[in-house]
Order: structure tokens, then C-alpha cells, then sequence
């Protein structure tokens, strides 16, 4: 199977995103990272498999030929609807990594208490997903929509319950800190409301796949996630499509997301 | 009207007695609802207290800050008396959780505090508080209702607590849009989810809401946290109307009420708060 190949950077934290989180290093992608919020997702072509380090793009003076010649790139847009296409991004991918996890071994030899959580996290983002669908093509048309993803969740070993685990508080973990990094750049009040009414409960997920990890300790909302001002993550969208380019094989652009209203 | 006469008129209809039927209970708390709505209740003292709140364009930001304040200050003593109170038993679930959550909410007091001073307005002081809403509960089992309906009381609080400050702050992020209070406004309110999902289920709950259901062993004085919870229209689509590309597992107005959790107005915030708030300027 083919594997996204996504050209990065590696940048120190900005000081958009919390203390707690400058202990890692953020990915950023390289290329179109002018004011921080640009980025290019670049799926593979046959040709890039000769050359998996990443090494191709503007530096080469012989650019590959397109791999989607006649194909337009789909960009998810400016302002709202660029908002909007971004959360439908991730829920697209948290819906297609729990319709994974519901198919596999793990799943089928859980526990009555643990198939019951997937099976309502799965019945969430299916909805959150699929009510962005609905939301976006009424809003903006669906020449303007994000179109179906395509995702590589090779890496993932749906057998196994921690690989299923890990990955569920990855995805959930990564999704508070989108909306959060995402809410500053909502004009509508509307849709900052509904963004709220999605972040929470994706908390919640968060919560309780980390106590299935580790139960009996303070990682439901763990010193590794909360700062020591007591908030969560927040994250900017070059860093979330970063870390979540490695499961998305249809390419797509970010180049027009609105920055922070505040600049904070 | 003063929030102890509130408290007065609530509590004298012994909410929390066997006695009381269902149908009474109900009808008091949608009558309590107005009453709250109406009574001066101390954000309104609070907002003559400010000063020129000079990095706002409106005050309903710095109104969203103080009510926030007052919810936090409210949980950060319930948790700091909890753990005080001997009714968890050591290094138990419900202790470390109870550790974690109060070291955050004591950190949101002084987060916001800080941010207040930082936009040129006073910060509300920290209210009187009474856990045990005028006698109708014992959480720290100070009034010798023992430990195992203590223990069961602390936690069906937390539970309101929690999931309260979950929709209040999603109902007081538009009064904070293009201030720089927002994003961490945001990034409080998704705390509270996280404890609100641990705590639901240490309570053998869901860590989400389905429906307004309060959920088993909540004392029907809670039901003002989880009224409206039921809502199925997003954006104006009815959800339990949408054609899913992939069928939803169970009960589909079950699983579409779990997948959004609603705001409250401030109104319905302090009304909830208030039941635990004791007014000195009458005493």
C-alpha cells in the first residue's frame, strides 16, 4: 500500500501552543509554512517511492510530473468554511479508524464494557462526521466540501489492544487540541458554539480511553496533556494535519485557514 | 430577590425527602428557574466593582470571566473539602481523581484571577459556600449521615459540578470571541470534560450524557444540569433525520444526544451555582 508522504520541518514549539507541549517537537511542514498556518499534504506517486526520504518539491529543479495532472487538489478553504473542512478532515478519520477498530480482533474479544465504549465512539464521530458533510455542502455547496477521505491505517494492529488504545487517545488527544487551537479562528458564533458542543465530548473520549489505559490514575486528564495552569491542549492545524498526514493518502491543501483572531 | 430567600423557597419544599413526589419536584425546579433568573445574584454586584475594562469591547467578556471564576471557586473548595473529609478512602479511584481534578481547578482560580487583574477588572471575591445545600446533603458527612451516602452524595456532586462547568463555559465562548481570554477559555472547558467523563464513570455511568438523563443515584435537584441535553438539531439539521454512510450502532437519538453536549446560559449556571451559595448580605 502506498504511504503518504508528508515533507517536514521540524520547528520548535510557537508560542501559539502551551508550555507543556514545548517538550516535543513539532512537526511542521516545510514548502508553504510562510505564516505558520500554510501547509501541503503530498500523497505519493509511484515515482516518490525512489526517493521516501522526501526529498522532492521545490527544491528539485526537475519537478516529478503531477501525479493528478488533470485532477484539481481540493484546498479546504478560507474562513469558516475552511474551519469546517478542517474538523470534517478529522472526523473523517477518527469515523474511519473506529469502523477499523469495531472490524478487528481486539474488538470482537473485548470485554462488554470496552466494546460498549467503542461502540459509542464510533456512533459519534460517524455523526460528527457526517453532520459536517451535511453542514458544509448546505453552507458552501459541494464543490466546496471536503470530498471522501482516503486513509492508511496500515500501521495500526487492530488485533492488538494497546495498538487500538494508543491510537484512540492519539486521535482523541489530537482532536481536543485541534478545536481548542481552532476556536480563536471561528468568525461565526454559531459555529464556535458547535465546535464546543463536538470538543467536549471528544474530551470525554479522551477521558475514558485513558483510564481503559490506565485505570485508577490521574491520566483520564494526565500531567502529560494539562499544564500546570489546568488547560488542555491546543493545537495549530499545520501541527494537527502534521501528525494526522501520516494515516491520509488523498491529498489535500490547507493553504487559506484562517490565522487566530486574537493573535494570541 | 436575595439568593438566601431563593435558597429558602427551594429548600423549604424538602426537595430531597421520599416524600416529595416526582410531579412537585419538577414543577418547583421549572418555578426555581424563574426565580433564579430574576434574583440579583453576585455577578451583578460584581460587574459595579470593575473597573474600566479597557482590553474589552464588551463587558459581557469580562461578565463570562467572572462567572467562570465563581464556578471554579466553587470547585476548587468542594474538592480541596472532599479531600479533606475522610469519606474517600485512600489511593482509591475516586481519591486520585478527586487529587488531579482538585490541583486544576484550584490552578483555574488563579488562571482566571490572574487574567481578570491582567484586563483591568476586580475578580469577584469567593462566595460562602454550603455543600450541603441548606442541609439537603452531607457530602463530607459532617452531619453524621454516613460514610457510604457521604461517599455517594460527594460524588453525585462532582458529577453536577463538573458536567455544569462543561456547559457553562461552552455557553459564555461567544461573549469571549476576539479576546484573548477564548482559547483558554477553551482549553479549561475541556478539562472539565475530561473530569466530568472520569467521574461519570466512576459512578458506573457513561463518561457522556445520553438524552437529559441525569443518570442513575443523581438526587433529582440536578436535573437543571442536564435539562436541554436532549437536543438532536445541529446547525439547523435534525440529526436523527440524516442518512449516515454508516449505520449507527443502537438506539440512534440516544447516540445523537451523546455525540453533542449543550451550553447553558449564565443564568441557568448561577441558578445551579446558587443552590450552594450562601448570601451574607442578608445574614
Amino acid at each position: 500500500m502506498k504511504k503518504p508522504l508528508v515533507k517536514v520541518d521540524v520547528i520548535e514549539a510557537s508560542s501559539k501552543d502551551s508550555k507543556k507541549n514545548s517538550r516535543r517537537k513539532f512537526l511542521k511542514l516545510g514548502g508553504l509554512g510562510l505564516a505558520g498556518s500554510g501547509f501541503l499534504l503530498y500523497s505519493c506517486s509511484e515515482d516518490d517511492m525512489f526517493n521516501p526520504g522526501g526529498e522532492v518539491g521545490r527544491e528539485n529543479p526537475m519537478p516529478e510530473p503531477d501525479p493528478d495532472p488533470d485532477g484539481e487538489v481540493f484546498d479546504l478553504g478560507s474562513g469558516d468554511v475552511g474551519i469546517l473542512n478542517y474538523a470534517f478532515a478529522l472526523e473523517q478519520l477518527e469515523a474511519a479508524f473506529y469502523t477499523q477498530v469495531r472490524a478487528g480482533a481486539y474488538y470482537s474479544g473485548a470485554p462488554d464494557e470496552e466494546k460498549k465504549i467503542f461502540d459509542d465512539l464510533y456512533n459519534h464521530e460517524v455523526i460528527h462526521r457526517d453532520f459536517f458533510k451535511a453542514a458544509i455542502t448546505a453552507a458552501a455547496g459541494e464543490e466546496n466540501t471536503l470530498p471522501d477521505l482516503e486513509f492508511d491505517v496500515s500501521s495500526i494492529d487492530f488485533d492488538d489492544r494497546t495498538s487500538v488504545l494508543q491510537t484512540a487517545k492519539l486521535l482523541e488527544d489530537t482532536g481536543v487540541g485541534a478545536y481548542n487551537g481552532a476556536g480563536d479562528r471561528i468568525a461565526s458564533a454559531t459555529y464556535l458554539t458547535l465546535a464546543g458542543k463536538i470538543v467536549s465530548v471528544e474530551a470525554r473520549h479522551a477521558s475514558a480511553i485513558r483510564s481503559l489505559i490506565n485505570p485508577e490514575s490521574a491520566d483520564f486528564a494526565g500531567d502529560d496533556v494539562i499544564d500546570e495552569n489546568g488547560l488542555d491542549l491546543a493545537y495549530d492545524p499545520g501541527t494537527v494535519l502534521a501528525d494526522a498526514g501520516g494515516f491520509i493518502t488523498t491529498e489535500f491543501t490547507a493553504n487559506n485557514l484562517p490565522e487566530p483572531m486574537t493573535g494570541s | 430577590m436575595s439568593i438566601i430567600k431563593l435558597l429558602d423557597d427551594f429548600t423549604s419544599e424538602k426537595l430531597t425527602t421520599k416524600s416529595t413526589s416526582r410531579r412537585e419536584m419538577f414543577s418547583t425546579l421549572s418555578s426555581f428557574g424563574k426565580k433564579a433568573a430574576m434574583a440579583a445574584v453576585p455577578f451583578g454586584l460584581a460587574s459595579k466593582k470593575m473597573n474600566a475594562a479597557t482590553m474589552f469591547q464588551e463587558n459581557s467578556a469580562v461578565d463570562a470571566l467572572q462567572l467562570a471564576l465563581t464556578l471554579e471557586y466553587l470547585e476548587a473548595e468542594f474538592y480541596i473539602k472532599a479531600l479533606d473529609s475522610g469519606v474517600l478512602d485512600g489511593y482509591s479511584r475516586a481519591e486520585i481523581a478527586y487529587m488531579q481534578i482538585s490541583k486544576h481547578e484550584s490552578a483555574h482560580v488563579e488562571f482566571l484571577k490572574a487574567g481578570l487583574e491582567g484586563a483591568g477588572a476586580t475578580p469577584v471575591d469567593k462566595p460562602t459556600f454550603d455543600f450541603t445545600a441548606d442541609g439537603a446533603f452531607d457530602p463530607f458527612n459532617e452531619n453524621g449521615i454516613g460514610q457510604e451516602t457521604a461517599y455517594a452524595q460527594l460524588l453525585a456532586l462532582a458529577q453536577a459540578f463538573e458536567d455544569t462547568g462543561v456547559r457553562a463555559y461552552k455557553g459564555q465562548a461567544g461573549n469571549l470571541m476576539n479576546t484573548p481570554f477564548l482559547e483558554p477559555a477553551l482549553q479549561i472547558h475541556s478539562v472539565e470534560a475530561r473530569h466530568a467523563s472520569e467521574i461519570r464513570r466512576i459512578r458506573g455511568l457513561d463518561g457522556w450524557i445520553t438524552g437529559s438523563m441525569r443518570g442513575d443515584g443523581m438526587p433529582e435537584a440536578t436535573q437543571a444540569v442536564y435539562n436541554g441535553e436532549e437536543n438532536v438539531t445541529q446547525g439547523g439539521v435534525d440529526l436523527t433525520g440524516l442518512t449516515y454512510a454508516d449505520d449507527i450502532v443502537g438506539d440512534l437519538n440516544a447516540a445523537v444526544t451523546q455525540a453533542f453536549d449543550e451550553p447553558i446560559t449564565a443564568e441557568t449556571a448561577v441558578a445551579i451555582a446558587s443552590l450552594f451559595i450562601v448570601d451574607e448580605s442578608s445574614m
